[in-house]
């Protein structure tokens, strides 16, 4: 997996390509941990994102959480597969997807 | 059927995931039931590498079958570690707000949701999780 951070002012985007599970997740925890200071609107586009385990899922709901006390998250670019495993555990009500 | 033993740490996913993705090749394998077993695989081992022998480390083996009419795949995990039933666990509450919503609890529920069948038994010292996918 690779994360691509752009920062716009207080708008962060990052672009994950590959696979979020148990061996990157812990990956992504730490880049978001370092850049959330001051952060309003933290964008992340899945384009080139594969599929994501409950790992990456854990990862997502933290980020959330800490953008709902600060400003808002966005998801977009989710495929199909992304997209069925949002609506199975109920993220899709949770997160804003674009 | 196939079959591998392995290190259950979690840097040999990639190498379960790797082993079990050979032994369906050749079925030609839909992209989502595949992707749905890869992230099966990150869910079951991950777990086995995280709690099965902690803090000592052990093996799991991972055993491939595949039925031809109509396509299944049966893929069974096993490691003599601590007794763990994760089947016993109670469904995640998915209408939950983020900020209700507990951490844990998902990677089985996903496992459920995505193959057709799930079956976990303790036998002989071994916990042993097959699961069944059909790859039509």
């Amino acid at each position: 997996m690779t994360i691509e951070k752009t920062l716009n002012g207080s708008e962060l985007n990052i672009a994950i390509v590959g696979r979020l599970d148990t061996t990157t997740a812990p990956q992504l925890e730490a880049t978001l941990k370092e850049s959330f200071d001051g952060i309003t609107k933290l964008t992340l586009d899945f384009a080139a994102l594969e599929y994501l385990s409950s790992a990456g899922l854990r990862v997502l709901l933290a980020a959330q959480k800490t953008m709902n006390k600060q400003g808002e998250m966005i998801i977009k670019n989710v495929n199909e597969t992304i997209n069925e495993i949002f609506e199975v555990t109920g993220f899709i009500d949770i997160l804003t997807i674009e | 059927m196939k079959e591998l033993t392995i290190a259950a740490v979690i840097e040999n996913i990639d190498a379960v995931t790797d082993f079990v993705n050979e032994q369906l090749e050749s079925y030609d394998c839909p992209m989502k039931a595949q992707m749905q077993i890869d992230i099966v695989i990150d869910e079951i081992f991950g777990n086995i590498s995280h709690y099965a022998y902690t803090p000592a480390v052990g093996d799991a083996t991972i055993r491939v079958e595949v039925a031809e009419d109509p396509l299944c795949a049966t893929i069974t995990f096993i490691d003599s570690g601590v007794p763990y039933d994760p089947l016993a666990k109670a469904d995640p509450d998915t209408t939950l707000s983020a900020d209700e919503r507990e951490i844990g609890g998902l990677g089985i529920f996903m496992v459920k949701k995505s193959m057709d069948e799930v079956t976990y038994e303790y036998k002989d010292g071994q916990n042993i999780l097959t699961i069944k996918k059909s790859l039509k």
